[in-house]
């Protein structure tokens, strides 16, 4: 019947007609305003957080408070969290610092005025406006809380306890080690040979020259075998180690505490060589739907009280100065178990994530940036 | 024509919701994104076709898939064939009933939650070495290897092998085995030569399914394998790492072509019309 | 007609299988009520208490509410147009029947990560059609899948049934809508509850295609994953899936009586 086959192909062009040159319109260039004030809260919040960070603990006094309904997707790596908040579908992201910058540059994020935070004044100096959440005076966003990243191992498995990455890299725990499926581990390799390889020269393990990155590469090819699995979430690493898969690691002190809370026979430390580890903000979308409940949200887990439940729970360091006391109040000993009252060395030992780009810093820019980063780690997992 | 007003909105449905969604992606194949902010940029490029032909990691990771899909479909008929023979030919009314429910139920159940109970089969500490220790069997380190995802592949794809095929073998009327018989075939005979070519196209209608299933699924492989697969770059280039959609929709040609070709195939063996 | 040992073997590998298809089902539903909120082997204890958690869930209950709603929607989107689809099919000769078939199969011969990446940019990137994703997001996408699987039944049942009546009907006086209640309707009835079925259960239990899909919401799969991720609260995804399980077995047995005598060809 041919009158049917010409409204196929009428329809099918009609419909690729709205389809295509729609697809192609891009956002709007101008910026996006500064958020001034918090008006009507809204009764919802989306947002996107690393696991570990919307615990009820924190979020269930908070829609109370409230009245906006907290709703939390995970994200298992910055790049995920970028790509999801490019979606306009979210309020608010828990974002790392190599996450930020390509927000605020992509012109995802709205810059807030940090008074609207009442906790801000009370946050460590090096937080308060860093350069991953805070562009010529600008801030796109209130710095919430820090960590290492830790090397995890079973107690009754690894002997002698160890205090190197270099566990990681030898055949001794050869089908029995984890580390996170991450483009940014490549920083962690770059870490590891700053200082195993000092003649490769690396100060910055985010910002590596053609032979750093090749050095960091082929150490972590050599890796691959040893590799059991190279984890997606924390419930991944959380189940390698309680079920024999994997007895030493790359992780965040969030498995170390639900394993140990679990009863698992596991440990974390900091190697001496030191450590990767990430600083990070509650920055809220352009695009955002509910930007009040937003900074409702970022208020409140600002406040000394929240930022010692998250510190003590997910096992990193808060921003706020006056957090310590209320760890040591809810959990004797947590405040210099997790750093909350250390030194500036110390904030400055851990080499936060950021994103790699070209430009080396240093006048010169032949660093890789992270489209490379990302290539290599696909090519190094297969 | 009343035809053409019953035709129109499926049609119309499926070219505006699928076919023109499908027309815009593998347009923007050929286009690329900027490497800092993510965005999309129009500018026409092969580079995306370049780089999945000629980089030896792409290539790899579609044939490690297509072998994986091809495997899983093999084993799930050799598998699923007996069974649904004895459900069709050999069980009870009664029998029957229960068995279809038995093999329907797990498909009601979350695909998730199946793939993760066999993690804690295939553990280091889990059941499967449990049991072999208390037979005196040795272990093994299955966890998060192809032989898992094989395993868990052919495990929750099974139910769709299973009822095609099953379907194709109970229409087959007892006359025609009874001729068989009479022709002077024997079991074995019929089997071969009645049987099996009747139940063609319910195998190939099943494998149709689990061949497509493993050649994009990109959540066995995280949740129990240890290598990409094709889904695996497909997402992670949208939702992992940045946009970079105009790759994966580039790589998504290959699984694309392959089913193309395998649909091509199975149509011939008569497969649509036993799904 | 088959021999007695091959009937043994038979029934034998029939066991097997269900055993097969089963063991992780059962340790799904045993760890529902596993005391430690990590999965480990053998169980670390019995305890009912995620039971009291996961229905005071309200993510839970919210992601299972929105997984029945896309689910119905979805699946009566297919009725629709996919009975309409192949009562045209089955019905007339013309060019670009087999496109159609064709068409309409390739959402589930496709991998659904193909179709998700495809809606995803569709819906993300285009403000014309102003569509967010919202549950209508999720509906399109699962839609597209469910289509095929009403369709192909209501094509198989129609095959085997006699145009006559159809004819016969319409000689007597009815007009199309009348025939195809009193004379079509009937007759694919028991297709439709299969197509039906298969399609709620592809819609409610699919994560890949609605991950690119759902945006911001959760249907139960998704929220599922999330608690993959987070390793510490899948006691209480057991309990959702013991309860679904539970809740599912009395409609696909009905179903399954429904459907029982299809085969014109029967014997025994």
């Amino acid at each position: 019947m041919r009158r049917i086959r010409r409204a196929h192909v009428l329809l099918a062009a009609l419909a690729a007609a709205l389809c295509v040159p729609a697809s192609g319109v891009s956002s709007d260039s101008s910026s996006p305003s500064m958020i001034t004030k918090v008006g009507k809260l809204e009764g919802t919040l989306n947002l996107i957080a690393w696991e570990g960070y919307t615990y009820k603990q924190w979020v269930t006094p908070f829609v109370k408070k409230t009245g906006c309904k907290v709703h939390s997707k995970f994200g298992g790596s910055s790049d995920e969290m970028v790509t999801l908040m490019r979606t306009g579908q979210y309020d608010a992201v828990s974002a790392s610092g190599d996450a930020s910058l390509r927000l605020i540059l992509g012109k995802d994020v709205r810059p807030i005025n940090p008074s609207l935070v009442p906790d801000y004044k009370n946050f460590i100096p090096a937080l308060k406006s860093p350069s991953h959440n805070t562009v010529k005076g600008v801030h796109y966003g209130i710095s919430l809380q820090w960590g290492p990243n830790t090397l995890l191992y079973n107690t009754k498995k690894v002997k002698p306890a160890p205090n190197s990455w270099s566990v990681l890299y030898s055949s001794k725990y050869k089908g029995k080690v984890t580390v996170p499926d991450n483009a940014i581990q490549i920083a962690d390799a770059a870490l590891y040979l700053s200082k195993s390889k000092p003649s490769l020269g690396i100060t910055d393990p985010y910002e590596l020259n053609d032979t750093q990155f090749k050095a960091a590469v082929a150490l972590l090819k050599k890796q691959r075998p040893l590799v059991k699995k190279y984890w997606l979430t924390a419930g991944d690493e959380i189940d390698l180690f309680k079920n024999g898969g994997a007895v030493v690691g790359a992780s965040w002190p969030y498995q170390t505490n639900t394993l140990q809370a679990a009863k698992a026979p596991v440990k974390d430390l900091i190697p001496r060589e030191g450590a990767t580890g990430w600083a990070d903000t509650w920055m809220i979308s352009s695009k955002a739907k509910h930007p009040n409940c937003a900074v409702s949200w970022i208020k409140w887990v600002s406040t000394p009280k929240v930022q010692a439940q998250q510190a003590i729970y997910f096992g990193e360091t808060p921003a706020n100065t006056k957090a310590c006391k209320i760890m040591d109040q809810l959990s004797k000993g947590s405040c210099a178990q997790y750093h909350a009252n250390a030194s500036t060395a110390y904030f400055n030992s851990i080499k936060f994530w950021k994103t790699p780009v070209k430009d080396c810093g240093n006048g010169k820019s032949n660093c890789m940036d992270y489209t490379k980063w990302q290539a290599a780690w696909t090519d190094i997992k297969s | 024509m009343r035809a053409v007003a019953l035709l129109l909105p499926p049609l119309g449905w499926m070219l505006v919701f699928y076919l023109a969604a499908l027309a815009v992606l593998f347009v923007s194949a050929f286009w690329s994104v900027d490497s800092f902010t993510g965005k999309l940029t129009h500018v026409w490029t092969w580079t995306n076709f370049d780089t999945i032909i000629h980089d030896p990691t792409y290539r790899q990771i579609a044939w490690r898939t297509i072998w994986m899909a091809a495997l899983v479909t093999l084993t799930d008929a050799l598998i699923a064939f007996p069974f649904a023979y004895y459900m069709a030919r050999v069980a009870t009314p009664r029998l029957r009933t229960l068995l279809f429910v038995l093999v329907l139920l797990p498909l009601f159940s979350s695909y998730l939650a199946r793939i993760y109970a066999w993690r804690l089969i295939l553990n280091q500490d889990g059941a499967l070495n449990w049991s072999l220790a208390k037979i005196g069997l040795p272990q093994q380190d299955w966890a998060f290897t192809s032989t898992a995802m094989w395993i868990v592949f052919s495990y929750i794809w099974l139910p769709f092998m299973i009822l095609p095929i099953y379907a194709a073998l109970e229409r087959i009327p007892d006359s025609y085995l009874e001729a068989s018989r009479d022709l002077g075939a024997r079991n074995w005979t019929t089997f071969r030569r009645v049987i099996v070519p009747l139940a063609l196209p319910g195998i190939a209608a099943g494998s149709i399914f689990t061949f497509s299933l493993t050649l994009g699924d990109y959540i066995t492989p995280s949740l129990v394998g240890n290598v990409d697969f094709i889904g695996n770059v497909i997402y992670r280039n949208v939702l992992g790492l940045t946009n970079n959609l105009p790759f994966s929709a580039a790589y998504a040609t290959v699984p694309l072509i392959v089913m193309a070709i395998y649909l091509a195939l199975a149509k011939r063996v008569g497969a649509f019309e036993a799904l | 007609m088959e021999t007695r040992a091959t009937r043994l073997s038979l029934s034998v590998w029939t066991v097997l299988i269900v055993l097969f298809l089963w063991i992780p089902l059962v340790l799904i539903c045993v760890y529902a009520f596993n005391s430690s909120n990590i999965q480990s082997w053998p169980i670390a204890g019995f305890s009912t208490k995620w039971f009291h958690l996961a229905w005071h869930n309200e993510e839970a209950r919210s992601a299972l509410v929105l997984s029945l709603k896309a689910a119905g929607i979805a699946t009566s989107i297919a009725l629709v147009l996919g009975t309409a689809a192949a009562t045209v099919v089955s019905r007339f000769r013309f060019f670009g029947r087999d496109a159609i078939t064709f068409l309409l199969v390739l959402p589930i011969a496709l991998p659904g990560v193909v179709t998700g990446i495809a809606l995803n940019s569709f819906f993300n990137n285009n403000p014309i059609h102003g569509l967010t994703p919202s549950l209508w997001t999720i509906v399109i996408g699962h839609s597209t899948f469910c289509i095929v699987v009403v369709y192909n039944n209501v094509v198989a049942r129609l095959r085997r049934t006699q145009t006559s009546l159809t004819e016969a009907s319409m000689d007597l006086g009815a007009d199309g809508w009348q025939t195809f209640r009193f004379v079509t309707f009937p007759v694919i009835s028991t297709a439709l509850v299969a197509g039906a079925l298969l399609a709620f259960a592809l819609s409610f239990d699919e994560v890949i295609v609605t991950t690119f899909t759902a945006g911001a919401q959760n249907t139960l799969p998704i929220w599922i994953l999330g608690n993959l991720r987070l390793g510490q609260q899948l006691p209480q995804v057991n309990v959702v899936v013991f309860f679904v399980i539970v809740m599912t077995v009395v409609p696909v047995v009905i179903a399954q009586r429904l459907t029982r005598d299809t085969g014109i060809l029967r014997r025994r």
